[in-house]
């Protein structure tokens, strides 16, 4: 689906040096590591929010360089790290908006559009907010219309950056309960960038730890998860065990 | 309710509009030294209109009237009307793609930059008729988008254009033009009423030659923006969220700003500076109708019209038989609203 090759990229200094990554279709992968690792730029760099050469990363075989930016929308969406929204759109709107890039420039939105919109919001529990203004909602409702706006964008991959830091935990659970949901009934690729290693755990199936610029190691949490990668990479003891009722790896800093 | 669902609502409250704006350019073309009637006002354009003209009879009407009407009066109000709608709506976009509420072509010196690029052919190239206006008006465009390109990139700071750099460049860049534009006028004394009166602001010279030249780039630009409303909309959301929905963010900007700037340059060479329009009309209208650009531009169009009519028309009949500058008008209006805007930031209104 997603095939990084050789990716390098710096601002000043190097960020990202010589990746290796191939994301497969359907899975939901999770990308971890410390502060300053470079997993947000290597999101960004998937998205094309920043510029990339050519033959670094492609999508379906092509080249990310040579798509269009019309033509990715209908296949990526992106939710960011800010979801801030200064401006009194209202819910309904800002969901709405993820249908831009299937609208032509002479049109407005359909029936479909607006059916779409809706079941988005139904999957999302926003729908009770759609009237209701964007820049009045809690942190952790305008981060679930944000979710909303890109399965309304109805594409095949969804990027996430740190989707859930700002949330308290049943909320967190909550978002990413919809995420998994939708990996698994749509078949969507998920590639989220997260901080919590249990919840990492919890919903992936594959992770990427990262450690100042480069891929450290990438495979199932159980493989990832060892007290010698996390001491590596974090520079922290930990214990690891298995969650009791789920039986997923289970990360304790002591 | 979306955009959509109110969209007949919206249509009709646009026709209503519409025809405020009629009877606002009839009761204008109504006030004036020669005594015309509403009555009278509104028979005499009749009479213009192709089909209705064969119903209406004017014999009986002074032929002095019907020519301060045509000839004087009328040009005048539809230059104010497009100049009042062009300087609108390029306000509302200019603060969609700087994301920033206090962008607007006088406080950003873009205004200014025409003025200078228009007051260096009036005073070194003279006039040449028709020729003449098109050369003014090139060179405004010139200065315009100069001044445009300077602010812009005085003020960004990395990718962003924050609000307190933008302001800071644009005016002080405002402050500069200006000046050279004063060193201009007095080094030129046979021309510095004509410069005064243009610096300022005014359509005492508007016959129909400029509105033809109006009508022929501000209508077709005010198009061209209000398609890409819905890409404005999105630009508020952030440039990353805008570019992960298809919008081509740099691409946006340079096409919204050279329309933009050749709005303003066409603007400013047949009146002058007028400031504050278009910081005014768009957030008047946006605490109304919301920040959905589908309904603040075209909105923007018609208020900043109703606007800038009413304010000539004050100009010119405050104290007759001489007139002030139309901007001193615009300004009185303006500044209250732009300190408020500025205390009031709490609020956010943009």
């Amino acid at each position: 689906m997603i095939k990084i090759k050789n990716l390098s990229f710096s601002y000043d200094e190097e960020v990202l040096n010589n990746i290796n990554i191939n994301f497969e279709k359907g899975k939901f992968y999770t990308i971890l590591g410390p502060n300053g690792s470079g997993k947000t730029t290597l999101l960004r760099l998937i998205s094309k929010s920043l510029n990339v050469n050519k033959e670094e990363i492609f999508i379906e075989g092509k080249d990310l360089f040579t798509i269009k930016s019309k033509l990715l929308s209908k296949k990526m969406a992106m939710v960011p790290q800010s979801t801030e929204i200064e401006f009194d759109f209202s819910v309904e709107d800002i969901v709405l908006m993820g249908r831009t890039p299937h609208i032509p420039r002479f049109c407005s939105e359909s029936e479909e559009d607006f059916s779409i919109a809706k079941a988005a919001m139904e999957m999302t529990n926003t729908l009770k907010l759609k009237d209701k203004k964007i820049n009045q909602l809690s942190g952790g409702e305008r981060q679930r219309v944000i979710v909303a706006r890109a399965i309304c964008q109805d594409t095949e991959i969804i990027l996430l950056d740190e989707p859930i830091s700002h949330l308290d935990i049943h909320h967190q659970i909550e978002i990413m309960n919809e995420i998994k949901q939708l990996n698994e009934n749509k078949n969507i690729t998920i590639i989220a960038v997260l901080h919590d290693l249990n919840i990492a755990a919890a919903y992936s199936d594959s992770m990427i730890l990262m450690n100042k610029g480069h891929v450290h190691s990438f495979g199932t949490p159980e493989k990832i998860l060892n007290e010698k990668a996390i001491e590596e990479v974090y520079g922290l003891q930990v214990y690891i065990t298995k969650n009791p009722k789920t039986n997923k790896t289970f990360v304790m800093p002591f | 309710m979306t955009y959509l669902q109110k969209k007949g609502y919206y249509k009709r409250f646009f026709m209503a509009g519409v025809f405020i704006l009629l009877l606002v350019v009839i009761g204008a073309a109504n006030f004036g030294v020669a005594d015309i009637s509403f009555k009278q006002t509104a028979m005499i354009m009749m009479s213009k209109i192709p089909i209705i003209s064969t119903l209406i009879n004017v014999h009986d009407i002074k032929a002095t009237s019907i020519i301060i009407l045509l000839q004087l009066r009328l040009p005048r109000i539809i230059l104010a009307c497009l100049v009042g709608a062009a300087l609108s709506v390029v306000g509302a976009s200019f603060q969609g793609i700087f994301k920033n509420p206090m962008a607007d072509p006088f406080v950003l010196g873009v205004s200014s930059g025409a003025a200078l690029g228009a007051s260096i052919t009036m005073v070194f190239l003279k006039e040449i008729e028709f020729l003449g206006l098109s050369i003014i008006a090139f060179n405004a465009f010139l200065g315009a988008i100069i001044t445009t390109f300077l602010v812009y990139n005085i003020a960004r700071v990395g990718r962003k254009v924050p609000t307190t750099t933008l302001l800071l460049a644009g005016i002080s860049l405002n402050y500069l033009l200006s000046s050279i534009i004063s060193l201009i006028m007095t080094f030129n004394r046979e021309q510095i009423e004509r410069i005064i009166m243009w610096t300022m602001g005014s359509f005492s010279t508007g016959s129909w030659k400029e509105v033809y030249l109006l009508v022929l780039i501000v209508l077709p630009c005010i198009v061209l923006i209000t398609l890409f409303a819905r890409d404005l909309n999105i630009m508020l959301l952030g440039e990353e969220n805008a570019r992960s929905l298809g919008v081509n963010v740099e691409g946006l900007k340079k096409y919204i700003l050279v329309i933009s700037t050749v709005m303003i340059a066409a603007v400013v060479s047949v009146s002058g500076i007028i400031g504050f329009v278009g910081l005014i009309i768009p957030h008047g209208v946006r605490m109304i109708t919301g920040p959905d650009n589908r309904k603040v531009i075209p909105f923007s169009a018609i208020t900043g019209a109703i606007f800038l009519i009413i304010c000539d028309t004050i100009a010119r009949s405050i104290v007759p038989p001489s007139e002030i500058p139309v901007g001193i008008i615009t300004s009185i209006f303006g500044v209250p609203f732009f300190i408020y805007l500025l205390y009031n930031t709490k609020k956010k209104v943009f």
